[in-house]
């Protein structure tokens, strides 16, 4: 199926979901009132963005450096660092390390370049038990689904659907839909996994070049557990998520939390930098560092949508977007949805496989008000829209450009272009159409199916002008 | 492998930005002083459900051997070093001590399932945020914090610093970072279902700050 009418039919699927539309509705506007709380003055928000903007901008000029320093510093304090390209090549990275560690099970932190990678199911199908951790990841793995949102991955199930799913994996588990109980219960099922697992996996938010440090934000306790319990630690993440100094790092934890959730932080900060030191009686004895490309330096080339790489992954823009409050986020078929999803998966996935996602979106610019590291989403989206048509040679590193270029539409345009372009023939142009707009098609396809079609007036907008009188137009 | 390194560098190397991006400008101080500092970090702490009591320096364990025996919790975890020899020193006959002794390996399902409290020291706490700060070492292990259904942390009044930026200048941090540092800001929460708080998930489900002096 083509990527257009498949995407068209997850989003009819989605938008005949009346129950999804009304969990993702309610969990929205909770968490936009919630993180609206935490800015309560303009002026001081407008200026933490720019500081995180210029944090943000500043990292990915000197990313090559700062890779270098992160990995120098990392090792001198006894961090193992490892490069993938792709996706394939990390996920056999991670597999190796935990074969020759001997690890058979793993208990997960919350990453979503992990499910970039595919890293579950492959380690899955190498015999190794892998156990999300996060209580959002941990019912979407039960259900057998992806995330459909990076930070509340969980966000398009109710209360029930939940009580539903724990009563079905664990039936000697009294049924009940409290949340507070539903939370005990997880808590029970995964204390056991962390007392037994061999091996945690996560991802990182922030790493610290200057001091060789890996930032993990989180409010469960799963990510310190999964990363402090079992006797090795393996962290995955993006080659962009590196910062230059310690000092960048509280800017950006502020902004992401109450952004992200609306809280002023969450209740975990942990800053890993070591594995487990001689003398000390917990704590990992082996970490391990895995930076993964997978598009990301490609994206560098372009001035304009270097600006992607910039994002901290906090999903605000999720949180406001009108079209990702209609359909959710599995609707999207990716792994980022919304606005960052429509930005960043074209450019890492190509204009040919993913390119129609732009047209999944109003244009609004919600998300670009609301951006804590101000990426311009609208223009960096417009601007994807433009190359999906787009046949010309230029230096543009983009996969598939022009792939979505229709000979019909593009003609249209074409006209359209001349008439506006030639005083003669638009007045020519309008003049007929006012004269002969009995002759307007009633039926205009998709447009016309739930409105009327548009009808030309009898009178252009300049004969009117003179009609009342104006000389000079 | 080493090939990933050297074409993700070069890629990364050629395709440099030209543009100079501003440098950041951080925040200013908020110049709170002490008292403004506890307060707000208490009023913060308890937002999150964190409990924040003032207690006398010398009175701390009294509080505890008070407070925590009528909870019905007995069984307590101490470190080493001058906290956990005070409480050592000076607990109800009620509690059951036990010390992080040795590695986690050889007692990890005792410490899941046999312990209701653990006792450590804070290194400093943050005004604006209503965090604490730890830096777990070998007297008082990272899990200490982490696994037992409650943590009480002991603060010393002197040690509250406006924010998280003030902390690491003054501290200097960035001179060298220990093996684990630690924000903690309340018990452990989540709102992964339907959005709505629920406490307790995975880290402690109750959290309380002994502030002293
Ligand atoms: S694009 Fe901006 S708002 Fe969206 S997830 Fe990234 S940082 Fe957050």
């Amino acid at each position: 199926m083509n990527q257009a009418r498949a995407f068209h039919h997850r989003i009819d699927k989605a938008l005949h979901d009346d129950q999804l539309r009304r969990n993702f509705r309610s969990a929205l506007s909770g968490i936009q009132a919630k993180r609206e709380i935490q800015f309560p003055d303009d002026t001081q928000l407008q200026a933490l963005r720019e500081q995180a903007r210029a944090v943000r901008a500043s990292a990915l000029i000197h990313q090559p450096e700062l890779l270098e320093r992160l990995e120098a510093n990392l090792t001198a304090n006894g961090i193992q660092v490892h490069w993938a390209e792709d996706p394939e090549q990390a996920n056999a990275i991670i597999y190796g390390i935990l074969e020759a560690a001997k690890a058979r099970s793993v208990v997960k932190g919350k990453s979503m370049v992990s499910e970039e990678t595919g890293l579950n199911q492959y380690l899955e199908e190498r015999d190794i038990e892998v156990i999300e951790s996060d209580l959002g990841e941990f019912i979407i793995q039960l259900a057998h689904e992806p995330p459909s949102h990076i930070v509340a991955p969980a966000i398009h199930k109710n209360r029930r659907e939940v009580a539903e799913l724990f009563h079905r994996f664990y039936p000697d588990i009294p049924y009940t839909e409290d949340i507070d109980q539903l939370t005990q219960s997880a808590r029970l099922i995964l204390r056991e996994k962390f007392a037994g697992a061999d091996a945690g996996i996560s991802g990182v938010n922030f790493a610290v070049a200057e001091t060789g440090t890996l930032c993990l934000v989180e409010n469960e306790g799963n990510g310190r557990l999964s990363t402090t319990a079992p006797r090795l630690h393996i962290a995955i993440t993006g080659v962009e998520k590196v910062v230059e100094k310690l000092s960048d790092v509280p800017p950006l934890l502020e902004i992401l939390t109450k952004s992200a959730t609306g809280q002023p932080i969450t209740t975990y900060f942990n800053m890993i930098s070591k594995p487990r030191q001689p003398g000390e009686l917990d704590g990992p004895e082996a970490v391990h560092l895995v930076l993964l490309d997978n598009g990301r330096s490609r994206i560098r080339i372009d001035a304009e949508l270097l600006d992607t790489l910039r994002c901290i992954r906090c999903g605000t823009c999720i949180n406001y977007c009108p079209v990702y409050v209609q359909l959710g986020g599995h609707a999207y078929g990716t792994v980022y949805p919304g606005p960052i999803g429509i930005a960043l998966e074209p450019q890492r996935l190509g204009l040919d496989q993913v390119g129609t996602l732009t047209s999944a979106c109003t244009m609004c610019g919600a998300c670009a008000e609301v951006c804590p590291v101000k990426i311009p989403l609208p223009t960096l989206i417009n601007r994807l829209r433009a190359e999906a048509v787009n046949l010309q040679r230029t230096s543009t590193p983009l996969a598939g450009r022009g792939s979505l270029r229709k000979p019909g539409e593009a003609s249209i345009w074409k006209i359209w272009q001349r008439l506006y372009s030639s005083p003669g023939l638009y007045r020519l142009f309008s003049f007929a159409a006012t004269r002969m707009r009995w002759l307007t098609p009633v039926s205009l396809g998709g447009w016309t199916r739930y409105r009327s079609a548009p009808r030309p007036a009898a009178r252009t907008l300049h004969e009117l002008a003179r009609q009342e009188g104006f000389r000079h137009e | 492998m080493s090939d990933a390194r050297a074409n993700i560098l070069t890629r990364l190397r050629a395709n440099r930005p030209q543009t100079v991006p501003t440098p950041p400008v951080y925040a200013k101080p908020l110049g709170w002083d002490r008292a403004r500092r506890i307060d707000e970090f208490s009023t913060r702490m308890q937002a999150v459900r964190g409990e924040v009591h003032r207690v006398g320096d010398g009175d701390w364990v009294g509080w505890i051997n008070r407070e925590l025996l009528a909870r019905g919790l007995r069984r307590a975890l101490l470190g080493h070093g001058a906290i956990a020899d005070a409480f050592a020193a000076g607990a109800a006959d009620g509690f059951e001590i036990t010390r992080y002794d040795r590695p986690i390996e050889d007692w990890k399902n005792a410490l899941f399932h046999d312990v209701d409290f653990a006792i450590t020291g804070a290194r400093a706490a943050l005004a604006e945020s209503g965090s604490l700060v730890l830096w777990p070492s070998a007297q008082e292990p990272r899990l200490m914090s982490l696994v037992p259904p409650l943590h009480v942390a002991l603060l010393d009044a002197d040690q509250l610093f406006e924010n998280f930026a003030e902390l690491i200048d003054k501290q200097g941090w960035s001179g060298g970072m220990p093996t684990n540092a630690l924000l903690i800001s309340g018990p452990s929460k989540t709102a992964d279902i339907e959005q709505t708080l629920a406490y307790g998930i995975h880290g402690p489900k109750e959290l309380i700050t002994l502030i002293l002096g």
